[in-house]
């Protein structure tokens, strides 16, 4: 018999995306995502100041709201071909790399990870195995037993009072968790010690970005940051140096504490390396800018056709036309009017035309993106294996140690070939953030060897000429590939797109009828207990979703999150 | 002694704001000791998180849906802050009960919680409160001051202060 199972909202904390799979004989054989909100931005920017966009942008969302600053600043740069200070790159690349790595450990332990760990499951665990083994795989100092043990005896008065709070949606007893008491205590401990290392992040982020969530720092032309060595009211070398320190305690966490963790779950779940595939086809773009014009990178990105590395097609500059060119967007399954077939973003256009969940026609508030008339899959996953193929070596190391101790755990040679997976977007992401927060630190270094030399320069004044200029603004997000497209007419808006990760990964059925990336990497998944839909959640959770940015709200009205039917 | 008064909402939906409101307000109508502080925690979650730990008391200010009249001062102390969180009475308690579980388990729970608050009228989008609920403003602020007295709080109100 065929059941139709729907779940809504998906995600854990950030809502708003539906996901519909149809299940036949214990597996997903189709699957629809949809996003339930209305973004429309894009039409507040129209006629306004380019200067002025990247405030607007960045409140888009709540979480990721640096990212469309970022990309923001970059469009209209871009669109003017104007230079900006080498400070100014190395700044706002220290604020990408640290919200990059607040956003990947929250993820894993805070949003996802309980997909993976059964929390109730720990209160069988003896701490002091638990201490054995996390003392073998690393040397982080907050394995130890007397942790452990502290961290059991407060969950068993948690669950005891029945108060489970942010445990309260986990699946507890699901035959599909396997993970043995003790790697679930672990992963309990390193879940609270997380909650205090990410704030180490923010801290970054707020010391050189002002304020976050909603930086405040980044201007059209660089950043409003003062650079000084001799002033209290500035960025000072004080201030720097506070930064430094927090760098390293989240280098010395996700060295230590998080690639081990992703390795030892994947070890322990080898079945996940066969599921989620999906969509092969990656795409990443080349991001921390080492020059003012965005022309050489210090993290590379590129095409990955069929997920074979041996294709991999660098994209090379900011201003690559192969970029630019490849990207259009279908509203064909989406609620906005259409009929002209894919648009290129500088032509793209936002009318909204709602029609309620059609299976066959609209059924989403995403539009479709495509590159080069393929749908792509974004994110962490094609971020590394982009690095990889482009020979990045830190990238390399970080994967090879991942997959090894997988391979350990799980008694069985991991290769890189597992990352086409559910799981191995976990690890992808963990890899990831290895290189992110190495490469955090040496820009840290590069800012100071330049102030060291003397360059205190952090801003060029933007000229707005007459006519009409359009750009893109390219940048390597948290979920992958985001770009934000102008035009600009006598120096106001003309019309202005975002295409953001979600939008690649959780579009709905493109021109061609091909679906998404969530939807076709849902297909194949098994679901043992289709009112517990917890394989399809593992699935979904593991792009990290966030569809705040990638569509905006509607629906307030509380429901039972997982429908079941007959169909 | 530390005590947190933390207004949460959504100002951009009426009277779903009101606790932001009765924190934007209180310093204009009492001083408070450098022991107590006020804080505007919007639609945050877990950006509190640091915020809130080891307190001597929270006291949460908030709108309440319980079905009574708009307008209605409620307080919840005790066992009722539990089942505050447990049936949707706030569009915030996701975000909340998610920093208070974790505040629990990291064993840094303030020593004392109470929840505040009036019964909405209007949740519609706006950015002024409903005429009920600017009329029950002052009984709000009456319930924050006693509650800071009832802690011990030397609270004074200012002469001038318009009730």
């Amino acid at each position: 018999m065929s059941q139709r199972v729907t779940i809504d909202p998906v995600t854990r904390i950030e809502g708003h995306l539906r996901v519909d799979v149809q299940v036949d004989g214990g597996k997903v054989s189709k699957a629809w995502a949809s996003g339930q909100m209305w973004r429309g931005v894009e039409n507040i920017l129209v006629g306004r100041d380019p200067r002025d966009a990247w405030a607007i942008t960045q409140r888009i969302c709540g979480v990721c709201t640096t990212v469309h600053a970022i990309a923001s600043v970059r469009a209209v740069e871009n669109a003017l071909q104007l230079e900006i200070p080498v400070n100014a790159q190395y700044i706002r690349n220290m604020i990408i790399l640290a919200h990059a790595v607040h956003d990947h450990i929250v993820h894993f332990y805070h949003l996802s990870a309980l997909d993976w760990v059964d929390v109730t499951s720990a209160l069988q665990a003896d701490p002091a195995k638990a201490a054995s083994i996390a003392e073998s795989l690393s040397n982080w100092p907050g394995n130890n037993k007397a942790e452990f043990a502290r961290v059991k005896e407060r969950l068993a008065g948690f669950v005891g009072t029945g108060q489970l709070g942010i445990f309260t949606n986990g699946y507890w007893g699901h035959p599909a968790m396997k993970l043995p008491p003790e790697v679930n205590l672990i992963a309990v401990a390193h879940y609270l010690q997380a909650l205090e290392v990410q704030r180490h992040a923010n801290k970054v982020v707020s010391i050189l970005g002002s304020k976050t969530p909603h930086i405040q720092n980044v201007a059209v032309g660089g950043v409003a940051n003062a650079l000084a060595t001799d002033s209290q009211s500035v960025l000072t070398v004080e201030r720097l140096l506070a930064v430094r320190n927090w760098i390293d305690q989240l280098a010395d966490f996700v060295k230590h504490v998080y690639l081990v963790d992703v390795a030892v779950v994947g070890g322990f779940y080898p079945e996940w390396t066969a599921i989620g595939r999906g969509i092969v086809d990656y795409l990443a773009v080349p991001d921390i800018p080492l020059d003012g014009m965005n022309t050489s990178f210090a993290l590379p990105g590129g095409h990955i056709a069929g997920g074979d590395p041996a294709s991999f097609k660098e994209i090379r500059t900011h201003n690559d036309a192969y970029f630019r060119d490849g990207v259009a967007e279908s509203v064909k399954h989406s609620w906005y009017e259409g009929g002209k077939g894919p648009l290129h973003p500088y032509k793209g256009e936002t009318r909204p035309q709602y029609t309620d969940f059609q299976e066959g026609g609209k059924y989403s508030w995403l539009k479709s993106p495509t590159f080069y008339e393929k749908p792509m899959q974004v994110g962490p996953l094609p971020r590394v294996l982009a690095m990889v193929a482009a020979g990045h070596q830190p990238t390399i190391d970080y994967a090879t140690q991942a997959l090894d101790l997988v391979s350990s755990v799980a008694k069985t040679k991991v290769g890189l070939e597992a990352l086409h997976s559910t799981i191995g977007r976990h690890a992808a992401r963990a890899v990831a953030c290895a290189v992110e927060v190495d490469e955090l630190g040496r820009q840290w270094d590069l800012l100071l060897a330049s102030m060291a030399r003397g360059d205190l320069r952090t801003f060029n004044k933007p000229q707005f000429p007459k006519g009409e200029v359009s750009g893109v603004g390219i940048h390597e997000a948290p979920r992958g590939v985001l770009s934000h497209w102008i035009v600009i007419d006598n120096g106001k808006i003309r019309n202005y797109q975002c295409v953001v990760p979600t939008t690649w990964n959780a579009a709905p059925r493109n021109e061609r009828d091909e679906p998404g990336a969530y939807e076709a990497c849902l297909a194949g998944t098994p679901v043992a207990i289709p009112d517990q839909p917890l394989e399809v959640l593992r699935t979904v959770h593991s792009f990290d979703p966030c569809l705040a940015c990638a569509v905006h709200v509607v629906d307030r009205q509380a429901r039972a999150a997982v429908r079941v039917s007959a169909v | 002694m530390r005590v947190l008064i933390l207004g949460v909402g959504n100002v951009l939906l009426s009277d779903e704001g009101l606790g932001v409101r009765l924190v934007e307000r209180l310093p204009s109508v009492c001083a408070l000791p450098s022991t107590v502080e006020v804080l505007d925690g919007g639609t945050s979650g877990m950006e509190m998180l640091e915020q809130l730990e080891d307190l001597d008391a929270l006291i949460l200010v908030d709108a309440i849906r319980s079905g009574r009249r708009p307008g209605t001062p409620i307080r919840l102390a005790g066992d009722e802050v539990p089942t505050f969180f447990a049936t949707k009475l706030s569009p915030h308690q996701i975000g909340m009960s998610d920093v208070l579980a974790t505040l629990e388990l990291l064993g840094r729970s303030p020593k004392s919680t109470v929840i505040i608050g009036l019964e909405p009228r209007s949740l519609a989008l706006g950015t002024t409160l409903s005429r009920e609920i600017e009329a029950a403003m002052p009984k709000l602020l009456d319930l924050v001051i006693a509650e800071l007295i009832r802690l011990g709080v030397d609270v004074s109100r200012h002469p001038q202060a318009v009730r």
